[in-house]
């Protein structure tokens, strides 16, 4: 090895870790910022039916709620984006999210809903108790549907386009942030194109 | 034997048939003919559940994962062939499901990064091997007469001072 070679290779020794740290430093960074605007979801798995229709399904309605049953036809119904919500009212985080699933309501957005492996009392008073953003409910007490459409656990939600193509998929409450940072974007893009 | 660990043995004694009768009994919904529950059950821990996220669904206790296994139990009782089970999961849940990902352009760098490192590992050795042979130069004339005059001058404190035993030295006293 020539004289010259060696303390260049030592500060390559120094500097290589610290150039990893540093990558290392940024990625976390850009993790935990996305985890604040909820742009990015740790245990997020991509859904295999974004760009295509879910399959096929008709679920009964909830007893004593003035609400039509769901059915897949009832998708396109509204020719224009619905959200597709799985929800439960022993799911804790559906609480969390009930707030922003109103407010979506209020502004006129269709929210389907799929009440996952529930008793129907405790749906009837989660609704009474939280309010009813839904415009059409579906009843999934054997959780057979919510496995068809890749559902891996309540509150998971669903936009879909007017011609009933999933187009986006996210598993877990829908905070405020994620209201801003996904879905008002997304709902405003769909309806426009 | 203490008479707690008396105790324990005593109580694990009596216990063992009710251990024995867990290990045997019929567990609800397995398949009655051992040769499909035997199948089920490998194509079941081939598939992750997505709860547990590193368990496949075989192993864990989550309910997602209970309705996955009945669901691959039931399409095996009908008949079905294991990829056609692998594929019905598949479809719903996309490659995460699979704890043996499909080699594809995706995932290429993930199978092909063994084999890489390997290579690297290889290369590293190859280099440094070549390396080392730089063999010892002797020393020169001049090199050989400045070493010995040092090792005489003992600039380095190395060499006991002249005229001193090795006993005056570390400070042991006189026999």
């Amino acid at each position: 090895m020539s004289e010259l070679a060696k303390p260049s290779r030592r500060k390559l020794m120094l500097y290589a870790p610290l150039a990893v740290a540093g990558v290392a430093g940024l990625g976390f960074w850009a993790m935990l910022r996305g985890l604040g605007d909820g742009s990015f979801n740790p245990r997020g798995v991509p859904s295999a039916l974004l760009g295509k229709n879910p399959p096929e399904f008709s679920l009964p309605g909830l007893d004593g709620v003035d609400l039509p049953p769901l059915a897949s036809p009832d998708l396109r119904l509204f020719r224009k984006p619905v959200l597709v919500n799985f929800w439960a009212s022993w799911c804790a985080p559906c609480i969390v999210e009930h707030p922003q699933l109103m407010a979506l309501h209020r502004q006129g957005v269709p929210i389907l809903g799929i009440n996952y492996k529930d008793r129907e009392p405790d749906a009837r008073s989660f609704l009474a108790r939280h309010g009813n953003p839904f415009a059409r409910l579906g009843v999934d007490v054997p959780g057979r549907i919510a496995i068809d459409w890749g559902v891996y656990g309540v509150p998971e939600t669903y936009v879909l386009d007017r011609h009933g193509v999933i187009r986006w998929r996210w598993a877990g409450p829908i905070t405020p942030e994620v209201m801003t940072a996904s879905v008002v974007p997304l709902l405003r893009s769909l309806e426009n194109a | 034997m203490g008479r707690p660990l008396r105790l324990c043995a005593l109580l694990l004694a009596a216990s063992l048939p009710a251990m024995a009768q867990v290990a045997t009994a019929p567990v609800a919904g397995r398949l009655p003919d051992p040769a499909a529950e035997a199948r089920a059950r490998e194509i079941g821990r081939e598939l992750r559940c997505l709860v547990c996220q590193n368990q496949s669904i075989e192993d864990s206790e989550a309910e997602l994962a209970r309705d996955l296994r009945r669901i691959v139990r039931e399409q095996v009782a009908r008949g079905a062939s294991d990829e056609e089970v692998v594929r019905f999961v598949h479809d719903r849940y996309g490659d995460f499901v699979l704890l043996r990902p499909p080699v594809r352009l995706a995932t290429l760098l993930l199978w092909a990064t063994p084999v890489l490192a390997l290579l690297g590992g290889l290369f590293a050795i190859w280099r440094l091997r070549r390396r080392q042979p730089t063999a010892v130069a002797e020393l020169t004339e001049a090199e050989q007469a400045r070493l010995a005059e040092r090792l005489a001058s003992d600039r380095f404190g190395v060499l006991p001072p002249k005229g001193e035993s090795a006993a005056q030295r570390t400070g042991e006293p006189r026999a």
